[in-house]
């Protein structure tokens, strides 16, 4: 049952009127029932691009800083890759004190509206929540995800931001590749130091994947640009249309544009295929260009874009994770009847962020699980009619521990789709390695950095964020970008 | 912002503009596009290849044919206006070699990319033979620039207005008996690059293509640009555009061209008006 902001709010205030001002007992915090995010209404939904969850109330989000036991171990702190001090920043909300907690979280986190937003809490932080753990319900957990965003975004909106401090120039230039979360924050770190910091990013809008990628449904393009804004602010000079290995290689840059280091945070923006027959068909789109076609192309305005849309009626989608979810829930917003995500395995292995999961269904989203697509099938002129599907059933664990799915002969049969969106995963888009002589990389592609440092095999050369984990997350790329920025600090303080 | 320095209309439909791009100009050699985007949030990221580059100037001409939407409004554009976004020089530089004997097949618009080319294999000590080709008269491009290079210069069309009438498989088929080159480069639309590539195949003559395939990003992110080539999926952005043409799988490449026709077709109606283009050339 969908319950409105309203409904949510007004309970919320009653809760809080009880609460309030009365000394809680560990049991009296566990028993506070877990805060409901507000969301657009399904039905409503499902015909517009703006955010599902709303976000909560001050009401709200007061009683939901309440149920933390402020835990002296912290277990929560472990579950964050960058360690926010969580107890300190919730406490603090409790209060009311919003701004002071978004400074407690900026300490360790400088996005926090937006890995509040898409940080997979319940397998970080949340998972270990001593509440959650009291209830044996992951879902019971603190929502600390939730209070993040809704403090960060109470700050910003009532321009509490304040810009960092910027050290006294250095008279040292620093190049940044890129400009995801891993570079966002590494330029802000190596800004703040007083060197002059240049970003430069292929397309013609900064962001990375936080604008090309998630749509806007997820995650709203104007806080992206609030931050990127906040970085021009303090100084750094972000140069679009910038391909580099090709405008200039990244040697170029060192030897002859004067930069004395390199920062490279160029993703993993390889879209991957599944080598089935038929791929190559009208109709089948990676995820990349789907999602990116409606959301840096804005396709999704068809009056207005000049960049064309596939017309969907029926929309397959394989894969589990963020990805897919966001392929299959942005078909569903373009017109498409009928969206079905094909997963190998079951829902227990699937990836993707389980609010997104549930918001997908209440949306309507179809899902096949158990099931391996083929061979894609098309008529005469090559426009994708069905996809040939298998049936699974999940085998031994593997190496790394997930039972891997076997397909059951006999079971195949022909699915009627027009349209297929392969959302398998990403590699990492091979053409600075391509164009940089010495840098060394994996198996996979990716850079190989000292752990400690994100130097590469190059003196002067740092990667963090995608480019060296893989297809990660938002907040691993931060953490990376921060740890190399100041590694790259240490070292240009050496020069 | 880039500036459009200069604009002319070489035929009907055909433009060429010169625009700033100091560290594309520096960079690029033959072969290289780049991908445009103009018009804010709702412009389209196209793709032209780089016709010429003057590194001292800082400047890049570019050819094109209006002859969608988005190649419309660039039609429009005049002297001082400027694109907002331009990213390259993108994709592989043609393989410039001695290979002896080279012959250059231009089809439509496709004559503009390879101009470069021709200038660049002729300076690596080839002999260059250059056929052009065009649906008539009035389409025919940079007739006296090609000719500037070219040891002979062959000129076809389809109705006879000019030059021989017929199309460039013909010629090239007379030079594969009797020139016997040793490589052929064939730019131009999809089609006559299949029909060339054909044509050379039972000689064994190694035949350079230049693949115009849809593109968004243009730096291997999309895959929307993607073909089969010798079986393998590639990525024309960042493995090409140039390809062996006797390995392309030239049905499914035209066929993905196709993808957005519909869509197209309507928008095509509305972008003629305001560009005084005859009824029936464009
Ligand atoms: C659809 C989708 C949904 C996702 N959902 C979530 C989620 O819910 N939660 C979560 O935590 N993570 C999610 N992720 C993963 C997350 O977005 C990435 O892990 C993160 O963005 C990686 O950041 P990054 O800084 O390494 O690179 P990216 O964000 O990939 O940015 C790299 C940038 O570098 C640019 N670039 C690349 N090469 C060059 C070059 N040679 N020169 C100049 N510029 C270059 C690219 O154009 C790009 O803008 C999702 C990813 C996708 C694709
Ligand atoms: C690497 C590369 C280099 C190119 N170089 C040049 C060039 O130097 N000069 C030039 O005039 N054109 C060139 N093109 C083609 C040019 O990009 C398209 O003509 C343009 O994108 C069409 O956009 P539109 O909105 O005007 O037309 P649309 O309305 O999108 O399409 C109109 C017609 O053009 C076809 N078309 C659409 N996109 C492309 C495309 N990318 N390539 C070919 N046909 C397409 C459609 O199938 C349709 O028939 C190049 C393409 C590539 C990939
Ligand atoms: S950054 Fe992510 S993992 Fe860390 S506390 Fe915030 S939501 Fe949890
Ligand atoms: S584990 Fe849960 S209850 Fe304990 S401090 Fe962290 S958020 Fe609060
Ligand atoms: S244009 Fe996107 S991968 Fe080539």
């Amino acid at each position: 049952m969908h319950r409105s902001k309203d409904e949510l709010d007004s309970l919320a205030r009653s809760q809080l009127a009880e609460l309030e001002g009365k000394s809680l007992s560990m049991k009296d915090r566990g028993q506070i029932p877990v805060q409901e995010m507000p969301t657009q209404e399904p039905e409503q939904r499902i015909h517009n691009m703006d955010e599902v969850a709303t976000g909560y109330t001050e009401s709200q989000v007061k009683v939901e800083a309440l149920r933390c036991l402020q835990c002296k171990n912290k277990p929560c702190v472990q579950g964050c890759p960058v360690a926010i001090d969580i107890p300190a920043f919730i406490a603090k909300a409790a209060q009311g004190d919003f701004a002071g907690a978004t400074e407690t979280i900026k300490q360790s986190s400088l996005l926090p509206a937006i890995c509040g937003r898409v940080c997979p809490q319940e397998s970080q932080c949340q998972k270990f929540c001593t509440v959650g753990k009291m209830h044996k319900d992951v879902d019971q957990a603190v929502a600390i995800g939730r209070i993040e965003r809704f403090v960060a975004d109470w700050t910003r909106e009532n321009g509490c931001d304040k810009l960092p401090e910027i050290a006294p120039p250095t008279g040292k230039k620093v190049a940044v590749v890129g400009s995801g979360p891993a570079s966002i924050s590494a330029a802000a770190d190596l800004r703040r130091a007083g060197h002059e910091v240049v970003m430069f990013e292929a397309l013609h809008k900064a962001g990375g994947v936080l604008v090309y990628g998630i749509p806007e449904f997820r995650l709203p393009k104007a806080i992206v640009q609030k931050e990127l804004d906040n970085l021009t602010a303090m100084g750094v000079h972000i140069e679009l249309d910038f391909l580099v290995g090709r405008t200039r290689t990244l040697s170029d840059l060192m030897t002859k544009d004067g930069f004395s280091a390199v920062f490279v945070g160029s993703g993993a923006g390889l879209p991957k295929f599944m080598s089935i027959p038929g791929e190559n068909y009208i109709g089948v789109f990676s995820a990349n260009e789907y999602l990116t076609r409606s959301n840096l192309m804005k396709a999704y305005d068809v009056g207005k874009s000049h960049t064309p849309l596939f017309e969907s009626h029926k929309v397959a989608v394989f894969g589990g994770g963020n990805v897919a979810m966001d392929a299959a829930r942005t078909a569903i917003r373009l017109g498409a009847d009928e969206v079905t995500i094909v997963y190998r395995r079951t829902e227990a292995e699937m990836p993707a962020r389980k609010e997104e999961v549930a918001h997908a269904k209440e949306e309507g989203i179809r899902f096949l699980f158990l099931h391996a697509p083929l061979k894609i099938e098309a008529d005469d002129k090559g426009r994708v009619t069905g996809v040939e599907l298998i049936a699974c059933e999940l085998g031994e664990p593997d190496a790394s521990g997930r039972r891997s799915p076997v397909e059951i002969p006999g079971t195949e049969r022909v699915e009627a789709f027009d349209t297929v969106i392969v959302a398998i995963g990403n590699a990492s888009n091979p053409l600075i390695k391509q164009t940089t002589p010495g840098i060394e990389t994996n198996r996979r592609g990716n850079f190989i950095v000292d752990e400690e440092t994100c130097e590469t095999s190059i003196p002067g050369v740092y990667a963090g964020g995608d480019i060296v984990l893989g297809a990660a997350t938002v907040i691993l790329a931060m953490g990376q970008g921060r740890k190399a920025a100041k590694a790259m600090n240490r070292y240009l303080a050496t020069l | 912002m880039n500036k459009i320095l200069y604009k002319e209309k070489l035929s009907s439909e055909v433009f060429k503009i010169v625009v700033e791009a100091p560290l594309i100009a520096q960079a690029r050699k033959p072969g290289q596009f780049v991908i445009l985007q103009y018009g804010g949030d709702f412009g389209e990221r196209i793709p032209l290849t780089i016709a010429d580059a003057d590194p001292d100037k800082g400047t890049i001409t570019l050819i094109f044919q209006a002859v969608g939407d988005s190649t419309h409004r660039l039609a429009l554009k005049e002297v001082g206006d400027s694109v907002d976004n331009i990213l390259g020089p993108l994709g592989h530089p043609t393989e410039i070699k001695k290979y002896g004997k080279v012959v250059c097949v231009g089809g439509g618009i496709g004559v503009a990319p390879l101009h470069p080319i021709a200038q660049a294999m002729k300076a690596a000590g080839n002999e260059v033979k250059i056929i052009m080709g065009a649906r008539n008269k009035s389409l025919l491009i940079m007739e006296k620039e090609m000719s500037a290079i070219a040891d002979e210069l062959i000129i076809v069309t389809d109705d006879g207005s000019f030059g021989r009438k017929g199309l460039v498989t013909e010629p090239l088929k007379d030079l594969c008996e009797t020139w016997k080159p040793d490589c052929v480069v064939a730019i131009g639309p999809p089609i006559m690059m299949k029909f060339c590539a054909l044509t050379t195949k039972p000689y064994g003559i190694h035949t350079i293509v230049s693949l115009n395939t849809i593109m968004i990003d243009g730096t291997g992110m999309c895959g929307g640009c993607r073909v089969s080539v010798g079986g393998e999926t590639k990525f024309v952005c960042v493995d090409g555009p140039e390809f062996d043409g006797h390995l392309v799988d030239w049905d499914n490449m035209m066929m993905r061209l196709g993808t957005y026709r519909p869509q197209e077709q309507e928008s095509h109606h509305r972008c003629h008006i305001g560009l005084n283009i005859p009824e029936g050339e464009a």
